[in-house]
């Protein structure tokens, strides 16, 4: 097991300079120029200038290089120096002083660290996006498991026909759709997302709750299409296995089957199932968070490329390239941990 | 000695055969037949074909330009409105309203769905097309089986939406300089839905023709000397057919899903082409007042995709020999 886990860990590295390198040179291609918005009355030569310190002058491979420093050199001694100096867990060590004022990646849009940008804008995708993946995880694990239990019924059909729509009605048009019904006609909730909105009494937390109701609600049906699909069918792979008979002779009581017998086993698929939906979290919902102006992640992606912000957009593609291949790794490992059925070498 | 065996004794008149009571019937209509068993399935096959054949004749049936601007007429409301609010601007010559610019939604609609539905096509025959090859390549050749499948575990750690739109703006200018506006991103759309989606059907060919090789029938066509590529043509593909069927309507619905998806955050098709993601996206904007706009694109991919999504279910059930038949 452990060979495996450290073997496929030195296969991701390579794995993710190809994709890093892939993705920069995509960019290479872009056609927009950083220095269009200058003023035509700036000389050419100071052009030139600009040009050159925003790191374009340099050749192509320089330019991947020095990008490759930052992301994996400059950051990494940032990040330590933050845990060392502000984080509870790691404050009381000395302050390591790693960084020495070196280059960051810089965002062509404003011209501050990427990273910092970065980090202003995750908790809200991770309060929206994460929250609606749990929402959407414990909604769809009692579907498939009752729905596999009373296979036919029609909770199942219902269930069954739930999930289909779920996985045919597009998020940018259930967005819109429940801003209709519940913001337009109904005035229950906001339609927009406020962030700036700050949660310190009941009422606010109120208003936090109600203004998170619909993002919410539009990701987590198509989390619940996905799983509890997954949960059915591999609880009906399971309910027809002689174990279970065997359990039942025993005069275990149904709930003891299914709950801790069944269940159990059929969990195996589904964990790594959700751990491979983690990546989509962080990548952020770019269509709901678009709908309904979350300023997350995936709304600052967007923003980027209409901008034409390659260090941002490079970045942050790289950090769900990145995160994608992590999360296959954990799924792939957790498939054996929890099955020892399943050998990798 | 041992005793001469007795000639085979006379069959018990009771248990003789008097021939085949019914003709043998064939492997598709068997699978017919139990695809037609399947309600959903029949139902959305039925709606993807008058879908189909709508915006395929629509253009014949309902012939005004969905492109042409009647600023008077602006704003109107569908014919149905008139039921609930006499006051409405309805009229039997918009039968579903037109927009903020005159334009007649019905024909939009249909000429929309031209779009949405070539695109899909197209870009699920690119990504079968591609999936198939790189699922027979690597599952016949063992030499080329470690490098593809690496290279279909590269492309699926890909992040898909975030590298869709990068491409998208990036090489719209040029295709559109050389293939026009439309065709240009007709290209473009279809190439990288095609590029991005073709991983989970390269990985299904690959495990059906890595057992499919070793069975008795590969192994003598081969005794008798065929090629490679005869083997995989006459005797491997016809095998893998129906899972590529089944992931072929899953592709059809990604693709319809993806490019609505493209044309509703903007990157999609030119301004003036009409298609159901870029008419929903321009109704967001006035959904309070006219929330048809929004819900009749929207309802017709959810239904579109909803009907694909049922034929895939029942494709799958008709074509796997262990649910048939029972």
């Amino acid at each position: 097991m452990l060979t495996f886990a450290v073997r496929r860990l030195v296969l991701a590295i390579p794995t993710l300079f190809f994709i890093s390198f892939v993705i920069f040179m995509l960019l290479q291609l872009a056609p927009g120029d950083p220095m269009a918005q200058v003023p035509l009355t700036v000389p050419p030569e100071v052009k030139e200038k600009m040009r050159q310190a925003l790191g374009l002058g340099e050749p192509v491979l320089v330019q991947y290089w020095k990008w490759l420093v930052q992301v994996f050199w400059t950051e990494p001694k940032i990040f330590i120096d933050w845990l060392t100096r502000d984080s509870l867990l790691l404050g009381w060590l000395p302050d390591t002083q790693l960084y020495q004022g070196e280059l960051r990646v810089i965002s062509w849009q404003t011209r501050s660290p990427v990273m910092d940008i970065v980090l202003q804008r995750l908790p809200q995708t991770l309060w929206v996006v994460g929250l609606a993946y749990v929402v959407g995880v414990l909604i769809a694990l009692p579907i498939g498991i009752y729905s596999a239990y009373r296979q036919y019924s029609v909770f199942d059909q219902a269930g069954t026909f739930v999930t289909m729509i779920g996985f045919s009605i597009p998020p940018f048009f259930t967005g819109p759709l429940l801003i209709v019904i519940f913001s337009v006609y109904l005035g229950w909730f906001p339609s927009i997302y406020d962030t700036t909105h700050v949660v310190n009494d009941w009422a606010s937390f109120k208003v936090q709750i109600y203004q998170m109701v619909m993002p919410v609600m539009v990701l987590a049906l198509q989390t619940t299409a996905q799983l509890s699909r997954y949960m059915r069918a591999s609880m009906l792979d399971n309910l027809n296995q002689d174990y279970v008979r065997t359990a039942r002779a025993k005069g275990l009581s149904e709930a003891v089957v299914v709950m801790v017998h069944v269940l159990r086993n059929s969990m195996i698929p589904v964990v790594t199932v959700i751990a491979l939906g983690v990546p989509a979290i962080f990548g952020g919902a770019i269509i709901t968070e678009n709908v309904f102006k979350v300023n997350g992640i995936g709304q600052l992606l967007l923003t980027a490329l209409f901008a034409n912000d390659l260090p941002m957009v490079m970045t942050l593609t790289f950090i769900f390239a990145m995160l994608i291949v992590l999360f296959n790794l954990i799924a792939d490992i957790l498939y054996g941990l929890l099955d020892p059925r399943i050998r990798y070498d | 000695m041992t005793e001469p065996v007795p000639s085979s004794p006379a069959p018990i008149e009771a248990l003789r055969d008097k021939g085949p009571d019914r003709p043998p019937r064939s492997q598709w209509r068997d699978v017919w037949s139990q695809f037609r068993k399947h309600k959903g399935a029949m139902v959305g096959a039925a709606f993807l074909l008058i879908i189909t054949l709508g915006v395929l004749f629509g253009p014949w049936l309902w012939t005004l330009d969905p492109q042409r601007l009647d600023i008077r007429a602006k704003d109107m409301r569908p014919i149905y409105t008139a039921l609930w609010d006499s006051t409405a601007k309805t009229g039997w010559g918009h039968p579903l309203g037109t927009d903020q610019l005159g334009r007649d939604n019905l024909s939009q609609l249909i000429a929309g769905g031209r779009a949405s539905m070539a695109v899909g096509w197209a870009a699920m025959l690119l990504s079968l097309i591609i999936g198939t090859g790189i699922g027979v390549m690597a599952g016949y050749f063992r030499k080329a089986d470690g490098v593809l499948m690496r290279l279909t575990d590269l492309f699926l750690s890909l992040p898909i939406l975030p590298l869709l739109l990068v491409a998208v703006t990036l090489f719209r200018q040029p295709l559109r300089a050389n293939f026009g506006p439309e065709g240009g991103m007709f290209i473009l759309i279809v190439a990288v839905v095609g590029i991005t989606s073709w991983m989970p059907t390269a990985r299904i060919v690959r495990g059906e023709i890595l057992a499919l090789k070793e069975r008795e029938f590969v192994l003598a066509a081969r005794s008798i000397g065929t090629r490679p590529f005869k083997i995989i043509r006459r005797h491997l593909l016809p095998n893998v057919l129906s899972p590529i069927m089944v992931s072929a309507t899953l592709g059809l619905a990604t693709a319809i899903i993806t490019e609505s998806a493209l044309s509703f955050l903007g990157v999609g098709f030119p301004s003036d082409f009409p298609t159901w993601g870029k008419m929903l996206a321009d109704a967001v904007a006035r959904m309070e007042d006219f929330p048809e706009r929004v819900l009749l694109p929207g309802i017709a991919i959810s239904l579109t995709v909803l009907g694909v999504n049922y034929l895939g279910d029942g494709l799958r059930d008709a074509l796997d020999p262990r649910i048939r038949g029972r």
